[in-house]
């Protein structure tokens, strides 16, 4: 089956387009977007639903426009049709002010921490405080504190970010995410190159400061073990299309072939191995007479 | 790199190099020797200036008391007008000579006054009358030349080929003296 | 070659050179309009005046050692040479007004601004760049933090206030070398040597148009050096071309603005 094609009747239409919530309650919709560069498009007619308070996971393959969706919440790109709305707000349409207004509610985790590297760790997560609050040092300095202690990172307040691990350095980014208790806090690929324990670590972070903090999250990656662990709902997108979503449990009981592949790792299925070519025999006897 | 060793050494840098500024203004450049006191012009002609700039020295006795402003050339008589900005601390004399001297062989060619008797001084806009003008090398040599030639008779001392036969002025050749 | 290959080569170079040209055009526009911004942006960054302090520190302090070198040596070199050609007429004692015209015009500007664009303009550009493939620059956007005032605008102000100094030590250093070289070493007359330098610089315009060279050459140098930072592809070749294009195109424009500025400065300053 072509991954284009839209999944069995089983995973119903109804499952991708929206899940079942009241109005209102969505802190994040996107409905039928589109977005490419001149000649290539990226995503075609994606929709989604991001309820409040919950943890929602974009898979899919490298490439497939996942981070591509984080950058349209985002306010970074503009998308070519279709809406984008967040707490009700059409993001496309805000002016530079508005728009600062929306980023100051967000957070966002970058592949890789994207910690300011001539700043210290303390520096790092004061840095978003100092720039959109009034509040004096000593304020500051508890919050800091407090965030540090949350990721569980408060001994590590005075290193600079060369000297951190890269489980660490991840810590310490969503430390800085959270900073200033936004209202949606964005992660891109957080699980990328962790050893086990540093997974297992920022996949119950995550869990949990959204729990506590009463944050909306959206997690763009492709580590299925720890996603079906802590999320609530999941989105396959490939080649530019929602494939198939549903929650953890209808994941993993799923028999759409695509969603099968995805979480069995298999190598061949709707995402072909090969790479497109002329055929084998083809290319091998090209050169004989 | 804490605040204060930054604020500390940018501190530094640009004390430095406002003193380097400084320092190319008073000590290599003249900033605080330039005129700025009010001054009074004077003109003079001569028939060849030589080497002289603008802001060459007008000096009287080897002290500097003006700067020669602009220099032009008379469409009538040919002959270079020199403006001169006078220090207004000193007068001079109606008929004050202006020679056109250099300070060495190949130094600096400035205009010196020769103070004369007269009680009228000059004033602002006067023309200088007496005016000598420079030394051009080539003449002198010609002239040296041509008198050397003319002294023995047959030629024993010939006028050096190329040289022009035309003696230099009467004045140039008293100006030749330092 | 067929006259179809023939034409279609020339055609495709044809139409290289004019994508060049053209794409150098649409380069030119979009420095003038990131200046623009660092401009606008510009009393935002001095608001944190620390974040500019830094700049200077980084882009000037650190250079010192090579430029306080540099001029130290070009000065006595400069001696050296001036001495040997100036012995020949007799006129040894022009040295110092020599040397000092000769730095203060062009060659503190000049060679400062060339060094200042290797050592400090290319670390510039890579530290921007380095900031752009890590994300940082970013994460500062979705932290709703302009990363021109905050990143770009410090740099480029780092600069343009580091030059002129910079110059002005190259051109002072300079003169002491020199000095050593020519009084203490050759044993040309001390009183000689400051009289005729002090008589023959002038302040206006001789040292004046030094430090607008300075400033100006500044101002292309921070330009060039955050733009190419700004806008490198944030890989790791794309940040190391980048710094090659800051140096190299830099040293272009110092050299270019030089010749533009001293025909306009000194034109007509040896007399009639």
């Amino acid at each position: 089956m072509s991954p284009t094609a839209k999944p069995s009747a089983s995973r119903a239409p109804a499952g991708i387009a929206t899940w079942r919530v009241e109005p209102g309650a969505a802190a994040v919709e996107l409905a039928d977007v589109t977005f490419g560069y001149d000649s290539r498009t990226v995503l075609k007619g994606i929709t989604m639903t991001i309820p409040r308070g919950k943890i929602v996971a974009i898979m899919g393959g490298s490439g497939c426009g996942k981070t591509t969706i984080l950058r349209l919440i985002g306010g970074q790109l503009r998308p070519r049709s279709g809406t984008i709305r967040v707490g009700g707000l059409s993001v496309p349409d805000l002016d530079a002010d508005a728009l600062y207004d929306l980023r100051r509610k967000y957070g966002m985790l970058f592949q890789f921490g994207a910690l300011f590297t001539d700043m210290s760790v303390f520096e790092n997560i004061a840095f978003p405080m100092r720039e959109h609050t009034e509040l004096p040092e000593e304020l500051i300095r508890d919050l800091v504190l407090m965030k540090l202690q949350a990721v569980g990172l408060r001994g590590a307040a005075h290193l600079m970010p060369a000297e951190l691990s890269g489980g660490m350095a991840r810590r310490v980014a969503l430390a800085r995410a959270i900073a200033l208790d936004p209202m949606l806090v964005m992660y891109d690929e957080p699980f990328a190159g962790l050893d086990p324990i540093s997974l297992g670590v920022v996949g119950q972070l995550i869990r949990r400061l959204n729990d506590a903090l009463s944050i909306t999250s959206v997690l763009v990656t492709h580590d299925v073990y720890e996603s079906l662990k802590i999320v609530d709902y999941l989105y396959f997108v490939s080649e530019g299309r929602i494939v198939a979503a549903g929650t953890p449990e209808e994941v993993r009981a799923s028999s759409d072939p695509f969603v099968r592949q995805f979480v069995d790792g298999e190598p061949d299925g709707p995402v072909p191995f090969h790479y497109p070519a002329p055929s084998y025999r083809d290319e091998l006897f090209a050169d004989v007479g | 790199m804490n605040r204060s060793t930054i604020d500390l050494w940018v501190g530094i840098f640009v004390a430095i190099g406002f003193g380097a500024i400084l320092f190319l203004a008073l000590k290599v450049g003249n900033l605080l020797t330039l005129d700025r006191s009010p001054g009074y012009r004077l003109e003079a002609s001569f028939e060849n200036i030589g080497g002289l700039k603008l802001r060459a020295a007008v000096k009287a006795a080897g002290v500097v008391v003006g700067r020669v402003e602009r220099v032009r050339l008379d469409p009538k008589t040919y002959e270079a007008i020199v403006t001169m900005r006078m220090d207004n601390e000193y007068q001079f004399s109606k008929d004050t000579i202006a020679a056109i001297n250099t300070s060495g062989l190949l130094g600096e060619v400035y205009i010196g006054l020769d103070a004369g008797g007269d009680t009228q001084m000059l004033k602002d806009g006067d023309r200088v009358t007496k005016t000598q003008s420079a030394v051009v090398i080539e003449k002198l040599i010609s002239q040296f030349l041509f008198d050397k030639a003319s002294e023995s008779p047959g030629g024993k001392d010939q006028a050096a080929p190329g040289a022009p036969p035309a003696p230099a002025p009467a004045k140039a050749a008293q100006g030749a003296k330092k | 070659m067929s006259a179809e290959t023939a034409t279609g080569g020339i055609a495709y170079w044809l139409r290289r050179l004019g994508g060049g040209v053209t794409g150098g055009i649409a380069n030119l526009g979009y420095a003038s309009r990131f200046l623009l911004a660092i401009l606008w942006y510009t009393p935002a960054a001095f608001r944190r005046i620390q974040l500019t302090l830094r700049e200077i520190y980084f882009a000037g302090v650190l250079s010192l050692v090579i430029i306080l070198m540099s001029g130290l040596f070009v000065g006595m070199v400069l001696s050296l040479q001036g001495y040997e050609s100036l012995k020949r007429y007799g006129a040894d004692e022009q040295l110092g007004i020599l040397v000092a015209l000769a730095l203060v015009r062009e060659l503190g500007p000049v060679i400062a601004g060339l060094l200042f664009a290797s050592r400090a303009g290319s670390a510039i550009t890579a530290e921007i760049g380095l900031m752009k493939t890590t994300e940082q620059l970013a994460a500062m956007e979705m932290m709703a933090v302009n990363p021109v005032a905050r990143v770009v605008a410090p740099r480029f102000w780092g600069g343009v206030i580091s030059m002129p100094l910079l110059a002005a030590l190259f051109s002072a250093l300079g003169i002491f070398g020199a000095y050593l070289v020519g009084v203490r070493l050759i044993g040309i007359d001390a009183g000689a040597f400051w009289g005729q330098m002090h008589a023959g610089v002038d302040f206006w315009p001789d040292v004046t148009n030094g430090i607008i060279k300075s400033i100006v050459f500044g101002i292309a140098i921070s330009l060039i050096a955050v733009f190419e930072g700004f806008g490198a592809k944030p890989t790791a070749e794309g940040v190391a071309s980048a710094t090659t294009r800051t140096v190299v195109m830099s040293s272009l424009a110092i050299l270019a603005l030089d010749f533009v500025m001293t025909v306009f400065m000194f034109r007509g300053a040896t007399g009639v």
